[in-house]
């Protein structure tokens, strides 16, 4: 073994040093304490479980970034989640059983078997809240807002909301009664928008010409405020689970938008990210700074069902992780006091004056006065010392 | 946010020369001689919009990324690389061509199979020759080779080879002939998600223009 291997850690896996630590905990706390505002009540989950509980109703893919573990006790397969969603909607439809509506949050580490996209962690800080037992808009509205509130606390600049719905794009597929393998196909490349592999596709397998050519729109959905009033008048002749489902994504934008006017908002119709155990709308915010999503969320009603309950859940969540580093809020760590080893009494309750006003206060180990070298390698910029019988604060030049 | 910036990824070459005249028709101009400049990355003729100029492999890359907001690669490369991080709107059906499996002439695979329980093949292009002939139900041995892949069947090193077929010239003067097509190959305009969705207009404009550019 060569002294590389001892400090090497697995790729995607990192340690985060005091500076970071500091930016990425004081938001954790932040936002935590706006979900609290919120009424959304903390939940931790177990970092390790079995792999039937974890999986349920999800994907595949959920499964294959999932990391496996043989449990010695009882021999069955535990999984380290990949995902909290599952969990949390565990805790609501079988531990906690309440009537009306659930809010619940979270904020912790998961692990992937494989990064999600380039120079992603593989242990990402998972933060985000869900709702469950209420399948209105309001809920959504108010998800949406919280995501917003979470993105605004770590002020990241610029955000666009971006809106979809799954319901949409299986609805017509529906319709079209496509077997399942086409769907996948046809899934796939919508997903990509190659426009034009979708086009010879859809003329290949959808015979009604009006569904053929919803379908076709609706693969080029995309794009401002626009893009909604452009979906009504496309599928003005659509099946009405269609209709119904475009009004609820209409009355969902007019409620963020009244509730964040200054997000610029988009659609994309055939944005359909966690299509297999999502169920409705679907939405994702974005910023200039990053190449991919900072926050992403939807509805998936009937996750709980398997735990013994079917109730309709919400949520979103964002990676801590990019938030600290996107972050424009100026989080420094504040600079402390250096106090001499020893001391007196009188010493002593200065120090614990000083704590208690929320100072740090470090105490040197070796005797004698402290020096300059030593307060600033502490990270201190103020040091106590004796003058004429009196303990006292210097401040360091 | 009426004119965002935009940097578009490119590749040196055969493709650059079939390319650039489609961006001068979506007027989008270099302002300086691509060709002839060490650079790597040009201003144009809007003054929002730049080009830079990197190894087509490297082109997926930096459009998943997000540090181009789009980029034009071959669809081998593509596939190479995964298609999942990025959209891919548009087929500029340009320097096409066709990935193929190639054997030394007279030869057969299928005999060889029954010999040997893995065919040994050689190319550069890993990923898509392990899903094909996963695809096929065939096993096979895989060797990473970056150039001449003709020479490998010849020298002993593989059994076939899969690679990109122009004429089939090439393959001929090494005594091998193109066997299986894999896919067909075109250059295609790649788009990051994220400036797909916050730059909409600009890029919709972009790839309208490259479309009628194409058709006319």
């Amino acid at each position: 073994m060569s002294s590389a291997d001892r400090w090497l850690l697995p790729e995607g896996v990192e340690e985060i040093l005091p500076d970071e630590a500091y930016v990425l905990e004081s938001l954790r706390r932040e936002i935590l304490d706006v979900y609290a505002s919120w009424g959304y009540q903390l939940v931790i989950t177990p970092f390790v479980e079995f792999l039937e509980a974890l999986l349920v109703g999800t994907s595949h893919d959920l499964d294959l970034h999932t990391f496996k573990v043989t449990d010695q006790l009882s021999g069955r397969m535990m999984g380290i989640r990949a995902d909290m969603t599952p969990q949390v909607a565990r805790i609501d439809a079988h531990c906690l059983n309440r009537e009306g509506p659930v809010r619940l949050c979270y904020a912790d580490s998961v692990l992937h078997t494989r990064p999600r996209g380039l120079l992603t962690s593989r242990v990402p800080f998972r933060i985000g809240a869900e709702l469950f037992g209420h399948s209105g808009v309001e809920a959504d509205v108010e998800l949406i807002s919280l995501m917003i509130a979470t993105l605004r606390q770590a002020d990241i600049r610029n955000i666009h909301l971006v809106l979809g719905h799954v319901g949409i794009f299986r609805s017509l597929v529906a319709e079209a009664q496509l077997d399942d393998e086409t769907e996948a196909t046809l899934f796939d490349l919508v997903q990509r928008k190659v426009y034009g592999e979708i086009d010879v596709l859809l003329q290949r397998v959808v015979t009604d010409q009006d569904l053929r050519n919803m379908l076709y729109q609706l693969s080029r959905l995309s794009g401002d405020a626009e893009t909604l009033d452009q979906a009504v008048r496309v599928f003005g002749a659509a099946p009405p689970a269609v209709r119904r489902e475009l009004q609820e994504l209409e009355a969902i934008a007019n409620g963020v938008r009244s509730r964040a006017p200054d997000v610029v908002l988009c659609f994309d119709l055939c944005e359909l990210r966690g299509y297999e155990y999502h169920t409705g709308i679907v939405f994702g915010a974005y910023t200039p700074e990053n190449g991919r999503a900072v926050a992403k969320g939807g509805r998936y009603d009937d996750i709980g069902e398997v735990f013994g309950r079917a109730r309709p859940a919400s949520g979103f969540d964002c990676d801590l992780k990019v938030l600290a580093r996107l972050t424009h809020r100026n989080l420094k760590r504040p600079k402390g006091i250096l106090a001499p080893a020893g001391g007196d009494g009188q010493l002593q309750s200065l120090i614990e004056e000083l704590r208690s006003q929320g100072e740090i206060v470090i105490t040197s180990l070796t005797a004698g006065d402290v020096g300059a070298t030593e307060t600033r390698e502490l990270d201190c910029d103020r040091y106590i010392t004796r003058q004429s019988g009196q303990w006292v604060m210097e401040k360091l030049d | 946010m009426s004119d965002p910036k935009l940097v578009i990824a490119l590749t040196k070459g055969r493709i650059l020369e079939g390319v650039l005249p489609l961006f001068e028709h979506a007027g989008i101009i270099p302002t300086e001689d691509i060709f002839n400049s060490r650079k790597l990355i040009f201003q144009t003729s809007l003054a929002n919009v730049s080009l830079m100029i990197i190894r087509g492999s490297d082109v997926p890359t930096y459009v998943e990324f997000g540090a181009a907001d789009m980029g034009v690669v071959g669809k081998d490369l593509i596939l190479e690389y995964g298609s999942e991080g990025f959209y891919e709107p548009l087929d500029l059906k340009l320097a096409t061509c066709r990935l193929m499996t190639a054997a030394p002439e007279g030869a057969d695979l299928n005999a060889l199979r029954q010999s040997r329980s893995r065919l040994r093949v050689a190319t550069k292009f890993i990923n898509i020759a392990r899903r094909y002939f996963a695809e096929q139900g065939r096993q096979i041995e895989l060797i990473k080779l970056n150039g001449a892949l003709e020479l490998a069947p010849s020298m002993g090193l593989a059994d076939a080879i899969v690679d990109i077929v122009d004429s089939g010239k090439t393959l001929r003067a090494n005594g091998l002939e193109p066997l299986e097509l894999i896919t067909h190959v075109s250059s295609r305009v790649i788009v990051n998600k994220a400036s797909l969705k916050i730059k909409n207009a600009a890029i919709r404009e972009i790839l309208g223009k490259l479309k009628s550019a194409i058709e006319t």
